[in-house]
Formats: structure tokens, C-alpha cells, sequence
């Protein structure tokens, strides 16, 4: 008999429920054989973040929900023998490894908290990270990340680490760090590596390949929706690929749920780039062995890029948005001559500030910058009774950004009749600037806690 | 001519990078992967997005899982980061695509 291993993936984002995390370590805590789990925490937008809070505080800058996934499980997983592997660490995995320490408050003495470093290069010296960024000197980075490969995770695992708190690993790296560490892998055998990120990439958005993000009433139902099981990928040593879940959970494991994430955020499935391997999926099959397992083969694996990919976190820019309703007879005029007069005062106060606007019940998600959607669904008279203008902007100017969003609740006492329910919101906005640099100038090193 | 609702005969799921949008889209039942091939065009899926202005539009097709993926570039109004309508992501563009009519199959 080949041997197998279990990685079970408990998040799949930095909101995402931590008591599915812990019924998936009381099922893996249950079962036999080499097991793991990983928690994805991070998203584009949360490093950014995280290095923000932790400009405030030293001892932050970890994801901020990471203890309410890690504490409830960590007994169970540690006396199991189960690892546990995430990119929770954030901006800061020496401060998340700090306060674990303090957390365990001298129990199992025997277990090694490992950190691997290495994707922060605002943690070195500017001229390390200053090429790759804009010249513009409004720019002020606030994160500067590398998406990193398994090569850490495979030696923290090596060397025993029973907790391996990562930075900005490539989310699909976090299996293939167990899956190389479980069966004993080499990094170039591209062919299982493609396997152990194509598992990785299944698990990455944890729910979303068991019945989350997924039912449509009458069209594609899920049982029991509200108690969806985290996904557990079984590698075997031969290369079979099969993605079931918790047992006694919700949701469902299928062709269809597993089609849909296979596919998710990849462009040329040909060619999905990653730190480990170039996954091909273009022979990829998927079978149905019941029982919610699903079976997923032909998978291709081309040598790993010479780039890494990287990416900055700027800041200077700021997020409003303010909205406000009108339902009853006439509620659609009502809400289209309020958007009549947010514009006209608009371009009195800030000309050449467009806001986006949408009416909710006529156009929102759907809707675009210039409004071309919306035009399209007024243009059917649509006969609403309950219309939420929102209007949303982005602008360097704080003050200016709070002046608009007051104009929405100006509204009150100067709008059309009848309006209310005003929210306004604003927010720094971190964008983003992606770069490529040459992976031979990135090592990840690992600390012991 | 016999229009259908996309959503009536096919699933999909959208994902984004940056100001690009991916949508793979299929088929509930696999015998009309032919008829999705024939009819859901980079032109009808190109003219369904049209007041997303997308730069390019792409398709790639997966024979063996039933499924095509559409890549339309430039169709996010900046991606999560910077744009300011309500679904940033994008995330419920599936459904744009789901709600394009199209000729119906033939069985």
C-alpha cells in the first residue's frame, strides 16, 4: 500500500470561522497516519494592514484573528502530532510566535515554534526593495512582500517545528510545504509538485471547494449550508490527488464544487504561475468516488519561473462612501434627483471628482465608474418602491473625501422627500503595486521559538 | 430566434488579480459543452461586459472538465484596491455572465 497523507486546510481567509477550523483538528486529531493543517489568513490588502498595526505596536502586526483559530485547536493538534501551517505570521511572525509561547505558559516544553523570514523587505534596508518601486516620493510603501515558495516550511518541518508561522508564502505553498515534508518530494520533481500545489490551490479558500461560495437554490443545492466542513486533501505517495472533508459536516464535496475552484483566479490554466512549479491544468480530470471525495488527476507540472512575484502596499489614498434610501410611491424619481443634485454639487465643489453612484435596487454590484449600467437599467423604468443611493469615491485629499460624504447626509435637510438611513464610511485605502524579481536574490531563513 | 438565459444551463465562478477578472464558466449538464463552445463567443462575452470597457478578452478552453475559463483584462475598474463601487472583487460578475441571453441548444 502507497503511503498517504492528510492536509486539511481550517481558513481560507482572515474572517473566515474558526469553529469549522477546530471540527476539522477533531477529525484529523481522530484519524491515522502523517497529518497537517494549514490556515490561510492572508489576502492582498491584509499585509498592508498588518505592517500598519504594527507600526503602532511592535508586538503586532500578526493577522488579527489568528489566535482565534490557532488556541482553540492547539492542544488537540499538538498531542495528535499534528502541524500546524499558516501564513498567519503576517508582518510580524516573531510576535505571533512570542505571544504562542506565552499562550502555551509552559506547557509542551518539547514543541519548536518555528518563523520563516525572508519575504519582508521593508524589514531590510530600503535600497533593498527601492528599484522595485516607483520613483514617485508621493508613494510611501508601507509593505514590501515577496510571495515565497514551500523551501522554508519543508525545512521547519524537518527540523520538527510542531507550529510554522509564515509572512507572505504563496497560499497554495502552505500544502506543498506538508505534502513535500509528508512523502518526501524533491523540489523539481515537477510533476509532484504540481500535484501538491493543484491540492494546495483546492484548499487555499478552504469552504469554497466544499459547498461555500457555491449554492443557487433548485440549481445547485448544498446540505446543511450553515455548517459547512473544511477541506481535507489525501496525497498519496503515487501521486493520487482525492479532496473530501470534516466528517458528520454540511456541504459537499463534488465535481462541481471542485471544477469551480480548480479553476479559481487562474488565467491560462496552462500556465498558473507559483513560486513551486508552473501548474498546467489543460489534461486535468476530476471523478466523483462518492461519499463526497472527489478524485482530481492529469496534472502537469513545468520547471518553477525564475521570478518570484512581489508586491508593494502604498499608502495615500483614502476610501468614502455614503448612502442613503427612499422607498414608498416615487422612491425611484426620489433617489435619481438626489443622484441629479449629489453631481451638481459635486462638480461645484471638487470639479473633476467623479463619484461613482449607484441605485441600489436599479444598479450596484453590476454598475460601473461612469454609470453606463445604471443608464441602461433606468432606461427600462423599472417600477421600485425601495432605492438606495450610494455614491463612493477615492481621493489623496482626506478632508476633501469627508466634505463629499457630507454632502450625502446634507441630503436630510436639503435632499428630495423622504429620504433616510444615511451611513457614510471612509477608510485609508492601501493599494497595491505588483513587480517581478529574480528568485535567487530571495532566501527564506527560519528562528526557533 | 430561441433565446436562453446562460443561467438556466450553466455555472460559473469569478476571481480576480489586480484589474483583471477570470470566469469559468460550466455546462450543468456536460452534453452541452459543444453548444457552449459554439455559442459563448470572446465577442458575446466581450459585448455582455461592454460598459466594463474590458481591454482584451480571452477564452481558454478545458475539454476534459467541461469548462471554459474567460480572462477579460482591465474589467474591474482598478481591482479591489482602488475601485469605489460596492463589489470590489468583482466576486458577483459570475452572475453578468450567467444573465447573457444566447441561442438555446438544439435538444
Amino acid at each position: 500500500m502507497t503511503k498517504t497523507i492528510l492536509v486539511g486546510c481550517g481558513a481560507g481567509f482572515a474572517n473566515d470561522r474558526p469553529d469549522a477550523a477546530l471540527r476539522l483538528a477533531q477529525d484529523l486529531a481522530q484519524r491515522s497516519g502523517q497529518r497537517y493543517i494549514m490556515l490561510e489568513l492572508l489576502a492582498e490588502r491584509t499585509l498592508a494592514e498588518a505592517q500598519l498595526r504594527k507600526r503602532l505596536d511592535p508586538q503586532a502586526g500578526y493577522s488579527a484573528r489568528l489566535f482565534d483559530f490557532l488556541e482553540p485547536m492547539l492542544d488537540l493538534c499538538i498531542e495528535a502530532g499534528i502541524p500546524i501551517i499558516t501564513n498567519g505570521g503576517a508582518a510580524n511572525p516573531r510576535a505571533a510566535a512570542q505571544r504562542l509561547r506565552h499562550a502555551l505558559a509552559g506547557r509542551f516544553p518539547g514543541l519548536k515554534i518555528a518563523c520563516v523570514l525572508g519575504d519582508d523587505l521593508l524589514d531590510e534596508t530600503p535600497a533593498r526593495y527601492a528599484r522595485w518601486l516607483s520613483s514617485d516620493p508621493q508613494e510611501q510603501p508601507v509593505s514590501v512582500n515577496v510571495y515565497t515558495g514551500a523551501d522554508g516550511i519543508v525545512q521547519a518541518l524537518t527540523d520538527g517545528a510542531g507550529i510554522v508561522l509564515c509572512g507572505r508564502v504563496a497560499d497554495p505553498s502552505l500544502a506543498v510545504g506538508a505534502i513535500r515534508h509528508g512523502l518526501g518530494w524533491k523540489a523539481d520533481d515537477w510533476q509532484k509538485i504540481a500535484v501538491a500545489t493543484a491540492a494546495g490551490h483546492l484548499l487555499e479558500c478552504c469552504t469554497q471547494v466544499t459547498g461555500g461560495y457555491f449554492a443557487h437554490p433548485g440549481m445547485k443545492d448544498i446540505p446543511d449550508p450553515a455548517n459547512l466542513g473544511c477541506p481535507i486533501a489525501e496525497i498519496h505517495e503515487d501521486g493520487r490527488l482525492i479532496i473530501g472533508k470534516t466528517r458528520h459536516s454540511g456541504g459537499r464535496v463534488s465535481e462541481q464544487t471542485v471544477k469551480e475552484q480548480l479553476l479559481y483566479e487562474v488565467h491560462d490554466p496552462r500556465r498558473y504561475l507559483t513560486p513551486d512549479v508552473v501548474l498546467d491544468l489543460g489534461e486535468a480530470r476530476v471523478q466523483d468516488l462518492g461519499a463526497d471525495r472527489v478524485e482530481i488527476s492529469g496534472l502537469l507540472g513545468h520547471p518553477h519561473p525564475d521570478t518570484l512575484k512581489g508586491l508593494a502596499g502604498i499608502r495615500g489614498l483614502w476610501f468614502g462612501e455614503a448612502e442613503i434610501s427612499y422607498a414608498g410611491p416615487g422612491a425611484l424619481a426620489r433617489a435619481a434627483l438626489a443622484r441629479e443634485i449629489l453631481l451638481e454639487r459635486f462638480d461645484r465643489l471638487a470639479p473633476g471628482v467623479q463619484p461613482w453612484i449607484d441605485l441600489s435596487g436599479v444598479a450596484s454590484l453590476f454598475n460601473d465608474q461612469g454609470g453606463l449600467y445604471l443608464q441602461q437599467q433606468l432606461a427600462q423604468a423599472p417600477a421600485l418602491e425601495d432605492v438606495r443611493v450610494r455614491i463612493g469615491l477615492t481621493h489623496t485629499d482626506r478632508p476633501l473625501v469627508e466634505a463629499l460624504l457630507a454632502e450625502v447626509e446634507s441630503l436630510y435637510t436639503n435632499g428630495p422627500a423622504g429620504g433616510g438611513g444615511v451611513r457614510r464610511h471612509l477608510v485609508e485605502a492601501v493599494t497595491t503595486r505588483s513587480f517581478l524579481l529574480p528568485r535567487d536574490e530571495i532566501h527564506t531563513t527560519l528562528e526557533w521559538y | 430566434m430561441n433565446l436562453v438565459t446562460l443561467a438556466d444551463f450553466a455555472h460559473a465562478r469569478a476571481g480576480d488579480k489586480g484589474n483583471i477578472l477570470s470566469i469559468a464558466v460550466f455546462p450543468h449538464d456536460a452534453a452541452h459543452y459543444a453548444w457552449m463552445l459554439q455559442e459563448l463567443t470572446c465577442d458575446r462575452v466581450a459585448e455582455q461586459f461592454a460598459t466594463r470597457s474590458p481591454s482584451k478578452v480571452h477564452r481558454y478552453e478545458l475539454p476534459n472538465l467541461n469548462a471554459l475559463n474567460f480572462v477579460l483584462e482591465d474589467a474591474l475598474e482598478g481591482g479591489v484596491n482602488r475601485s469605489c463601487g460596492l463589489d470590489r472583487h468583482g466576486k458577483s460578475l459570475s452572475y453578468l455572465l450567467l444573465a447573457l441571453r444566447l441561442p438555446g441548444p438544439q435538444d
